[in-house]
């Protein structure tokens, strides 16, 4: 019989039934408008409140410093674009890495055409931005240090406490754009120091379109989206209350019996990690082997192009990724393989299985059971062939 | 994005892959930049298509484009298949999604280069027509 097995959790998760149950009194029943002086308002406002508690409570920060935004992306657009233009009277050069996210990327890249310098920091062959480049990168200028906390692509861990300490005693705003990592690593923005901090309530099995950004109190920032007074006059427009409410009740969830869960999780990753390794030649591990994101695996197949590998995986009821340009319609592979030295070959043919809450044992035995006799047949088709020094 | 069901077929199924260890026309075009490469095994007599067979490294789009070009030029005459346009494959394979045409020019071309080098090494190279290399997003002469 064929299974499904869904293996793209850093693309999207389900939303929990509880979460979905805690939501689903705002839709109908419960309808008003936060803003609004009657009951029916007021519970709203209520609902949001406890939300942003719950957050808060996740990652170390005080409610009133969460501003809920329509998903991750408009964090990080928030952030880019809202320091550079609050604080340009003090610089306009901002230090990112290669391997963000294209929220970071494009909103800098946007920055670039209107004066703003921005420099993108290389990363180690794990895709670690390297401190001491990091440090040489800053000058008097610099008002903004975006970096992401763990990498969606192949799961690597950055230093986080130590690039914030460092933003910190230059005095320049320190963000993490955390979206990956929320929910699936313990964060506290408090004890680490970061200024910034994107998420999104869709990678910890809350709904799409809500996401929020921590903004440490006394920030300079300005407004991305103008219009109504809404939280705190930083965000305008009608709170999303229902995915509000589902963001909050997700988050919680995430951090329940936080250590089990990820024990668990890490303990499949490996389990895939070294069952692909035994059993495919001619394959390499992308990211950190150890500081990677629980449920992260990345692998480059050598000889075979990613896209013919997810749909093979598809037939066989497998869901995955990969930073192949076939299969995101662009003509150049992942940036972010690109950036830890792959050749263009090697990172054509890779592929990303993110494990989550539902993912069994036997799942993972089916993809070891599957994915071996696929890329076997690929490499048949391929005329790529490995030579003597190839490993 | 989406594949037809003929592609789809195309790529599960692919017709023809493999090599000819005796071909006397080997084309091979892309490579690993653009993310395809097609290499195309030709045996012919007599002007005609025996046999082809191919390899290709490269997405969906890629391996369908490979396996109907194959299908489209076995058993005709040389000068036919060099009539083979990226048109024909895609309208045999009921369309393509407009990001993945340039796979099936690169089954064009690799049809053609295999040809080319046919020609060439006997003796007909004034035969041969120009090819783009393949390299997908590099001209713009093809529809």
């Amino acid at each position: 019989m064929e299974r499904n097995v869904y293996l793209d959790h850093a693309a999207t998760t389900y939303v929990k039934k509880e979460v979905l149950e805690e939501m689903m009194p705002y839709f109908t029943q419960s309808f008003g408008n936060p803003s609004s002086i009657y009951k029916l308002g007021q519970e709203n406002r209520k609902a949001v409140d406890l939300a942003k508690e719950r957050i808060a409570k996740a990652i170390g920060a005080t409610p009133s410093e969460i501003y809920f935004t329509a998903g991750g992306c408009e964090a990080d657009n928030w952030v880019i674009k809202g320091i550079a233009s609050a604080n340009q009277k003090k610089g306009n050069h901002i230090i990112t890495t290669s391997i963000e996210h294209p929220a970071i990327m494009n909103s800098c890249k946007y920055l670039e055409k209107h004066g703003f310098e921005v420099t993108y920091l290389g990363v180690d062959e794990d895709g670690k931005v390297r401190l001491d480049e990091l440090k040489s990168a800053i000058k008097d200028t610099t008002i903004l240090i975006s970096v992401m906390f763990a990498n969606n692509e192949i799961g690597t861990i950055q230093p986080i406490a130590e690039i914030a300490k460092l933003a910190k005693e230059k005095g320049i705003y320190f963000h993490t754009d955390a979206v990956q990592a929320v929910g699936n690593l313990r964060i506290d923005v408090a004890k680490i120091g970061v200024d910034m901090l994107s998420m999104a309530g869709h990678k910890f099995y809350g709904p799409k379109g809500i996401g929020a950004l921590y903004i440490k109190k006394g920030t300079r920032i300005d407004n991305l989206i103008h219009g109504g007074g809404q939280e705190q006059g930083k965000r305008a427009g009608t709170e999303n209350v229902p995915a509000i409410v589902g963001m909050g009740k997700a988050i919680e969830l995430a951090y329940k019996d936080f250590d089990q869960h990820n024990e668990r999780i890490i303990a499949l990753r490996e389990k895939l990690i070294n069952g692909v390794m035994e059993r495919i030649p001619y394959v390499k591990l992308n990211g950190h082997r150890t500081d990677r994101l629980p449920g992260n695996v990345n692998f480059s197949f050598r000889f075979i192009e990613g896209e013919s590998l997810l749909l093979m995986l598809n037939m066989k009821g497998i869901s995955g990724s990969s930073g192949s340009a076939c299969s995101s319609g662009s003509l150049d592979p992942s940036h972010v393989l690109l950036a830890i030295g792959l050749d263009h070959a090697t990172a054509h043919g890779s592929l990303r299985l993110t494990i989550g809450d539902e993912n069994t044992e036997e799942d993972i035995d089916y993809v070891l059971e599957v994915l071996p006799t696929i890329v076997a047949r690929l490499r048949e088709m391929s005329p790529l062939k490995p030579m003597k020094e190839d490993k | 994005m989406m594949y037809s069901e003929k592609v789809l077929d195309h790529f599960s199924n692919p017709r023809n892959v493999g090599e000819i260890s005796d071909a006397n026309g080997i084309g091979e075009v892309g490579n690993p930049k653009c993310g395809d490469i097609m290499k195309i095994y030709l045996k012919i007599e007599n002007d005609i298509i025996q046999d082809v067979k191919f390899q290709t490294f490269g997405c969906g789009a890629a391996v369908a484009t490979s396996s109907m070009a194959t299908e489209l030029i076995k058993g005709k005459t040389i000068q036919e298949a060099m009539q083979l346009t990226n048109k024909a494959v895609v309208e045999a394979l009921d369309g393509l999604p407009p990001v993945k045409l340039h796979c099936s020019v690169l089954a064009e071309e690799a049809v053609k280069e295999a040809i080319n080098n046919y020609l060439k090494e006997n003796g007909r190279a004034s035969e041969a027509v120009e090819i783009c290399g393949g390299c997908c997003h590099s001209c713009d002469k093809h529809e």
